[in-house]
């Protein structure tokens, strides 16, 4: 079967003030439709680039990225990213927010009624069905989040793209949305590229771990299959040897192989 | 006394109504009085103040009025403010009518060429750079500068007025909204090229509620500028408004209207910031 998503020899340099400065390198990447994967490495590793290059925000310096059968140029609603800062528009109400991304990708389509639906029903799935008419600053960080995740949701994305997307929240907080997205993944069947650096979050919700090795020049070190069978509980996860393995394996890639290196002016 | 350390000394919040200390009128009946005379005391005492050392020095009588004879000139010119005995002797209320005029028309004009510029200038870094330079040589030229050039150009007092107070207001508009465009999140940018917006949606669901905020703090500050010329304009191109008014005064060497002239000028001043600060608050948002 064809991937659904392929990276090929992607590299990536920025111009910046100082010269430059090469942060990715002969990343060749595939992903399954269906298929959870998750990017893991220690800050400045270039992860967020990768994802951000699938997503069509950057465009590779040299090299190619495919996405179901298409070459990616632009950034685009069958890719929906859901960003580490969940970037709500303050002025709309969380369901506005939704309606903005339903009504761009189903506007021209679908009757008014049919989208006011479907904005709700992505709230409903990210449980906050009561919060629909509230302004971002009257909701807590971690609804916040599911509010970013229900947007994106809504557009019903051919891949879904997460840059760290419980990265800024409080440990249970973040424990509840892992849960929540396992679900959600388990009924949507969709495909999701996920940038983490939490190497618990990594192993539970994904299929593989991209684990890349320190920038610049960033590039993948090795990839992991976790190879744990869903649904996946958190619970007797704990217990379950092959998650201790997984771990066990990411750490050791993190920490003795690939230690972060300390910057060097 | 624990609850005490809770509370800087003075401070004008309420005690809770159970501290075992509170003030018997507060606990009484429910109204703060402490907290009260310490909003009114002060700037009372402020006042006071200034009418004391006012009337200590003009005591010794000379041609500076005491504060009675001012508060008598008031009295008198505020009893019928809108009257018109021809186009010299019109009422306080006309005069300061006719300024806020100019600055509405003035500002209105700075308005309309102002933010569309900022918005370009914050978008467009080739416009930014090309207006810079000449941005950064004319804001810090006064004003009233301006007045020969709106005297040739136009012909008339009124229209060379009203173009000081479009030079003076234009620039802090420009500035404040170009900053604001500039300010946008990139997330909120990220986030209109996932969903693919529109270039129109883009501008209205997305740059113009984001940059709102910035562009009143720019009207505000546009506004105040335009009233701080429009006073100085009048002084010497004429005509009827505050300025005029209070020049008019001064060549009589009728010290009491020039003071109570300078009063009316706050007061406008003032009542204008509050207007537009309960405004801005009313469209800030919080992330």
């Amino acid at each position: 079967m064809k991937p659904f998503i392929q990276v090929q020899d992607a590299e990536m340099v920025f111009t910046t003030r100082k010269g430059r400065l090469q942060a990715l390198r002969d990343i060749r990447l595939d992903v399954q439709r269906g298929e959870f994967v998750t990017l893991i490495g220690h800050p400045g590793c270039g992860k967020s680039t990768l994802l951000n290059l699938v997503a069509g925000l950057l465009m590779p310096t040299s090299g190619a990225l495919i996405c179901d059968g298409r070459e990616i140029a632009t950034p685009g609603p069958e890719r929906a990213v859901v960003f580490q800062n969940p970037s709500l528009l303050p002025w709309l109400s969380c369901l506005d927010n939704v309606l903005l991304a339903v009504e761009s990708v189903f506007g021209g389509r679908e009757p008014r009624a049919r989208i006011k639906v479907r904005a709700r029903a992505a709230l409903e799935l990210v449980g906050l069905s009561h919060a629909l008419h509230k302004r971002p600053h009257e909701i807590t960080a971690g609804m916040k989040h599911r509010v970013g995740l229900a947007r994106a949701l809504a557009m019903e994305p051919k891949v879904l793209l997460m840059d760290e997307p419980f990265g800024a929240l409080d440990a249970l907080t973040r424990a509840h949305l892992q849960d929540e997205l396992l679900k959600i993944v388990a009924r949507t069947q969709g495909t999701v590229i996920m940038v983490t650096h939490d190497v618990d979050e990594a192993v539970l919700l994904s299929d593989r771990i991209v684990m890349m090795t320190n920038g610049p020049a960033a590039t993948i070190g090795e990839i992991l299959d976790v190879g744990i069978p869903r649904p996946r509980v958190r619970v007797e996860l704990a217990e379950d040897p092959r998650y201790g393995a997984a771990r066990k394996a990411v750490i050791d890639f993190l920490y003795t192989r690939h230690a972060p290196v300390e910057q060097a002016a | 006394m624990d609850s005490a350390i809770f509370h800087i000394p003075g401070d004008s919040v309420a005690p809770p109504a159970a501290a075992p200390h509170a003030p018997a009128a507060a606990r009484h009946d429910g109204i703060d009085r402490r907290g009260l005379a310490l909003c009114v005391l002060p700037p009372a005492i402020g006042l006071a103040l200034l009418m004391g050392v006012w009337a200590l020095a003009t005591q010794k009588g000379g041609s500076f009025p005491t504060p009675g004879q001012t508060w008598d000139a008031a009295v008198q010119l505020f009893a019928d403010p809108f009257h018109r005995n021809g186009p010299n002797d019109q009422g306080m209320g006309w005069h300061v009518l006719n300024s806020l005029s100019r600055v509405a028309l003035g500002f209105g004009l700075a308005a309309l060429a102002g933010i569309p510029l900022g918005l370009l200038i914050g978008r467009s870094s080739f416009a930014n750079r090309m207006a810079a330079p000449l941005i950064a040589l004319l804001k810090p030229v006064s004003p009233l500068a301006w007045l020969p050039l709106g005297l040739l150009a136009f012909g008339s007092t009124n229209s060379a007025t009203v173009w000081a107070i479009v030079m003076g207001a234009l620039w802090p508009l420009v500035v404040h909204t170009a900053a604001g465009v500039q300010r946008v999140p990139q997330d909120y940018l990220n986030v209109a090229r996932v969903l693919r917006l529109s270039e129109w949606t883009v501008i209205t669901r997305v740059l113009l509620p984001a940059v709102l905020p910035d562009v009143l703090t720019g009207i505000r500050l546009s506004v105040g500028t335009a009233w701080l010329v429009v006073v100085a304009a009048e002084m010497l191109t004429g005509g009827a408004g505050v300025g005029a008014w209070a020049w008019d005064a001064w060549r009589h060497l009728n010290v009491a209207h020039v003071i109570v002239a300078i009063v009316v000028i706050g007061t406008v001043g003032l009542l204008l910031e509050g207007m537009l600060k309960r405004l801005a608050r009313h469209f800030t948002f919080e992330d």
